[in-house]
């Protein structure tokens, strides 16, 4: 029900909403919860094992029972807690783990199973027999148990990540937080401001309590209007701030358009933040603990301090009539608002002797609730003092147990807790977080005043750190500093389960029994129990539930020790950590200057690496890839084709001693490379492996150029900035990628240099341009270079201009080829054209074959030390009983042959213990008109001509094979000298 | 995590790509042989506590040897690889 006169005057405005369906209306400032409460709904949800009928417990994100799904199909959001979610209009609520419905639920027949279903039920019940697990108990657990779910459809919101830098973060915008922040933001230093709420101001929004003599709201507006006006501020509400890490950096989420209707124009839902800062206040304030009585679970039993939240900041409770349990003084403000309020206080019942209570209702000190009554809400209650019981009629039970500072960020780097015998509760350990101090009620300090003088404290200590000159700090406001008084008390004594963990339905007696089945380490009880390991993460039960522990095996609270606290603080979607993942932003793409013009001619591109690569080019009247690859194949073995090479690594290499560094990552010697000359170049691994292949062209005597393949582009680079840099900082050598920054084309087969002479400057023949030359030459006006080198066997080309000329270039020796014709061709047959002459790739060089394995092993000069040279020599790696590189051509006819299968000597059974090597590339080759296949085979040199037997388990099939030579076609090279 | 490269300032660890330990920078001489080799390759201490290790940040090029904590995370410096062991 709505209070008159209560709640924010500026969120009046009525809004209309639904919850399982039925239409309500709430106002304009209200979270779901409190929208809900102000409709006279107590019952929102059914707890997660025993389906008991619960009601919102908390006023913020430590809600563990009223969780509610928002929205339907697949924007559904599941589990979300109702006092987090903003109302809007419109908004769509529907409870979870219940059915046909809130109020008649199949499932609560768990709750009169619970005699048999206390801790370590499951691990005692399902043991056997083993194959039940999967397929019976756990779909049976996982239905009857549970929380909301997903729909299973994709989910199409857009999430977002960003990062932020600052001096100060400070992490919570009560008291202590503004002041820090103010403090700090006044000397200067650059501040985050952050806090998960929608509005600013913390405990001091849900207290009637005055600071500087206004309410105390008002002066944090007035604060908070201080700090929007500073250009070195930034105050980022809605942010919970969910993790620490290394080196300053904290994980925070921010529900950017949870808040609003869904219109299709669509803010982010949420963003994910990485905030770096040099320093950071933590002023996360505390949170009420529970106490544990008989039903103490019931809907309208509510933590004090969220009673008050929800009748000073929104303006409703939950019932007409209130009672307040506690062993406070804190949680008699409860009574007095809500008395002032005008709502009725039907009894204050303080666990406390000798207190002296100002409230005018009925007080029952020294005294305990042992009793509550009421199916789907809370109807009465009974109190027991002094050996009577007395029966208080009751909608709204508000209980407070004392408050425990929220350490939890403290403790994300492996920082333990210390024990705090005052408060009866956990406070940080300084210096748990580097760069991080703690401020106010986080720390134990929970008055208002003490957590404005406390947060002016740490914010100036905080600016002097960060080297601010003569910081001032500023007067402390005026505020209560009411002492804190209590007396602990964990759990009443009484028939009836007494729950702790509300959000996965674990009592008293469950921690009991694990400690009397042994069970006593904390670590130990909690996963026997799952005491905190629900979403709320025992922010609410834990401490009362070491303490229950400490009691049951005899030990103090601090030798009980505590639990770790792990991020996240409070749930994080998966979608928001990886936001902007999904789809094409999984990973970079990367496009050559020729892919519109491949596009424009119908090729399907292929992923190779980052890059996108023509598959092939399909003509008219094709109906399979294999039609026009093998098309492909037969025009550049005929006439001319046109490829983009452009993906290949090309590194630039200069300095007196490029030559010496050459000489030292490649096995082979290029110091004698003649200016004007390319040549072939392996380079190793230190272990000895072969790392990479490609060409080195020497443009000038301290000039080189070199390629890689496009796998290895980027860890050549590395691997070359590494030697030149770590291993032979004495060489003086400059190295730079310059892969993006040249177009570079395959212009290939006995008509390449016609189609080149169309558009080069000036013509070349076998004198100015012989095979394995290079040069500078103008083409059709551009600066380019040229290569006489080939991949395919052919007579051939590569030609390179800046990459802004890459389009026009690639367009016009298509067409030019075409007059030949010659045309494009893909990377099918391309694939097909290295495999005839038996040229490698990184299917070959997989990094686990040596120089030795695939015959190059004499490229290892003598002369001269090379990285990979020295281990290369190892026994194990020159062995003739490894599997060496061959050629594979099928015996008779045979479907196909697959990369992947594995060999066998003819006669052999197909096991592991007879393997003899693997393929690792296979085509059909137009040219040799026949399957072909390169593969490693055990001594595979001396078996050519031998048969083996080729099987591919995982596709079924199978081929006899002949052994050979790996170069199928043209092994003299006559072609490539033209 | 953050790590300062000497050229670019700090910066976050993703721009970062580990290597290992900074023994790899004293390669044994060219005649030193396998064993000498292996060992240089692939021995290594599993420090609780300082250790020293190569990093090469992807944007700039530079590899860097920097010195952390395994046990706290602290990042305590960072040379360039190019100025040698320091």
């Amino acid at each position: 029900m709505r209070l008159k006169g209560k709640g924010f005057p500026d969120q009046q405005r009525s809004v209309p909403f639904t919850f399982d369906g039925e239409r309500m209306t709430g106002h304009a400032g209200d979270t779901l919860a409190s929208a809900l409460l102000g409709n006279g709904v107590r019952l929102v949800g059914r707890s997660f094992k025993y389906h008991r009928p619960r009601g919102v417990y908390g006023a913020g994100s430590e809600e563990p029972n009223a969780l509610v799904t928002i929205g339907h199909g697949a924007a559904a959001d599941p589990n979300v807690r109702a006092t987090v979610q903003e109302l809007y209009e419109g908004l769509e609520a529907r409870s979870q783990n219940r059915w046909p419905s809130l109020k008649t639920d199949v499932m609560a027949v768990n709750d009169l199973l619970s005699p048999f279903l206390g801790a370590g039920f499951y691990y005692k019940t399902f043991m056997w027999p083993r194959s039940f697990w999967e397929k019976l108990y756990e779909p049976f657990i996982r239905r009857a148990a549970g929380l909301g779910a997903l729909s299973g459809d994709h989910n199409e919101d857009r999430y977002e990540r960003a990062f932020a830098f600052c001096d100060l973060l400070v992490i919570g915008a009560g008291p202590a937080g503004l002041m820090a922040a103010l403090t700090a933001a006044r000397a200067g230093v650059d501040v985050i401001l952050a806090d998960e709420d929608s509005r600013m101001g913390g405990r001091l929004l849900s207290e009637t309590t005055e600071v500087d003599g206004k309410t105390g709201h008002l002066w944090a507006d007035d604060v908070l209007a201080e700090l929007r006006g500073m250009d070195n501020v930034r105050l980022m509400t809605r942010t919970t701030v969910f993790g620490a890490y290394d080196q300053g950096t904290f994980g925070a989420l921010e529900r950017v358009g949870h808040h609003k209707p869904r219109k299709g124009d669509e803010l982010p839902r949420e963003c994910f933040w990485r905030i770096v800062a040099q320093r950071s206040i933590l002023c996360a304030g505390a949170l009420e603990r529970p106490i544990a009585f008989p039903n103490n679970d019931r809907p309208g039993i509510m933590s004090a301090s969220a009673v008050r939240s929800f009748a000073n900041r929104y303006g409703v409770v939950g019932a007409p009539e209130v009672a307040v349990f506690a062993n406070n003084d804190d949680a008699h403000r409860t009574a007095r608002d809500l008395i002032a309020a005008g709502v009725k206080v039907s009894a204050l019942i303080d666990s406390r002797d000798d207190v002296e209570v100002k409230v005018d209702a009925p007080v029952f000190t020294g005294a305990r609730v042992v009793q509550t009554s009421g199916r789907l809400g809370l109807e009465g209650l009974t109190v027991e003092q002094g050996g009577r019981r007395h029966g208080i009629k009751a909608g709204v039970l508000a209980m407070s147990g004392g408050w425990n500072p929220s350490v939890h960020l403290t403790c994300h780097m492996n920082g333990r807790p210390v024990w705090d015998a005052g408060i009866q509760s956990f406070v940080p350990r300084d210096g748990a977080i580097p760069g991080m101090t703690v401020a106010g009620a986080a720390r134990g300090r929970f008055s208002t005043a003490a957590c404005l003088a406390d947060g002016a404290e740490q914010g100036a200590a905080a600016a002097t750190a960060l080297g601010r000159k003569n910081v001032i700090s500023p007067d402390v406001p005026h505020a209560e500093g009411a002492a804190y008084r209590h007396q602990p008390l964990w759990a009443v004594e009484g028939r009836g389960r007494k729950w702790i963990d509300f959000q996965n339905d674990v009592h008293v007696k469950d921690i009991k029994l694990a400690a009397q089945e042994n069970f006593r380490s904390v670590e130990h009880m909690k996963r026997y129990t799952t005491q905190g390991m629900a979403t709320d993460q025992g922010k609410n039960s834990n401490v009362v539930a070491l303490a229950v522990l400490a009691d049951a095996t005899g030990r103090g609270i601090p030798e009980t020790g505590t639990t770790t606290f792990r991020p996240p603080y409070s749930p994080v979607a998966i979608a928001a950590l990886g936001a902007g993942a999904q789809g094409k932003g999984f990973a970079p793409q990367r496009f050559t200057t020729s892919h519109a013009a491949s596009i424009a001619r119908g090729a399907p591109m292929i992923e190779a690496g980052l890059w996108y690569r023509p598959s092939y080019f399909p003509a008219t009247g094709e109906k399979t890839w294999r039609e026009a690859c093998d098309r492909e194949v037969q025009m550049v073995r005929s006439t001319v084709g046109v490829c983009d090479v452009s993906t290949l690594g090309k590194i630039d290499i200069q300095g007196p001693d490029a030559a010496a560094f050459l000489d030292f990552v490649y096995t082979n010697t290029m110091s004698t490379l003649k200016v004007g000359k390319v040549r072939y170049g392996l380079m190793l691994r230190e272990d000895g492996y072969v790392l990479d292949d490609g060409t080195c062209s020497r443009l000038g005597e301290m000039h080189f150029v070199i390629t890689t393949t496009t796998a290895a582009a980027a860890l050549v680079m590395r691997h070359l900035d590494f030697v030149a840099q770590a291993l032979r900082p004495d060489l003086d050598v400059q190295i730079v990628s310059v892969t993006e920054q040249w177009a570079q084309f395959g212009v290939v087969g006995a008509k390449s240099r016609e189609v080149l002479n169309t558009i080069l400057d000036k013509p070349i023949d076998d004198d100015s341009m012989p095979y394995m030359g290079c040069a500078d030459v103008g083409v059709a006006g551009v600066s380019g270079r040229l290569f006489r080198i080939s991949f395919s066997g052919e007579h051939a080309y590569e030609v390179a201009v800046p990459a802004r000329f890459g389009d026009s270039l690639y367009r016009l020796l298509v067409a030019n080829a075409e007059m030949f014709g010659g045309g494009p061709y893909g990377m099918e047959a391309l694939n097909v054209l290295r495999i005839e002459k038996g040229f490698i790739t990184h299917a070959e060089i997989h990094g686990r074959t040596t120089a030795f394995d695939i015959g190059m092993d004499r490229m290892i000069s003598p002369k001269k030390d090379c990285i990979g040279k020295t281990l290369a020599r190892r026994d194990g790696l020159v062995d003739e009983g490894r599997e060496q590189l061959v050629g594979l051509k099928p015996a008779g006819a045979v479907k196909q042959l697959t990369a992947g299968a594995h060999l066998f000597d003819a006669g052999a059974v197909a096991t592991r213990e007879n393997d003899q090597g693997y393929v690792t590339s296979v085509c059909y080759s137009p040219t040799v008109e026949s399957y072909l296949g390169l593969a490693f085979l055990k001594n595979g040199r001396a078996r050519h001509g031998q048969t083996v037997r080729l099987v591919d388990h995982l596709r079924g099939i199978e081929a006899l094979c002949i052994v050979c030579d790996p170069v199928f076609f043209d092994p003299e090279g006559g072609r490539l000298r033209g | 995590m953050r790590i300062t490269c000497p050229h670019c300032g700090e910066r976050d660890r993703r721009e970062f790509t580990y290597q290992g330990a900074s023994e790899i920078m004293a390669r044994p001489d060219a005649d030193a042989g396998v064993s000498a080799f292996a060992d240089y390759l692939h021995l290594r201490d599993n420090p609780a506590g300082d250790t020293r290790d190569m990093w090469y940040h992807d944007p700039c090029g530079a590899w860097i040897v920097v010195d952390r904590n395994t046990v706290t995370h602290a990042v305590t410096g960072s040379t360039l690889a190019r100025e040698g062991r320091t």
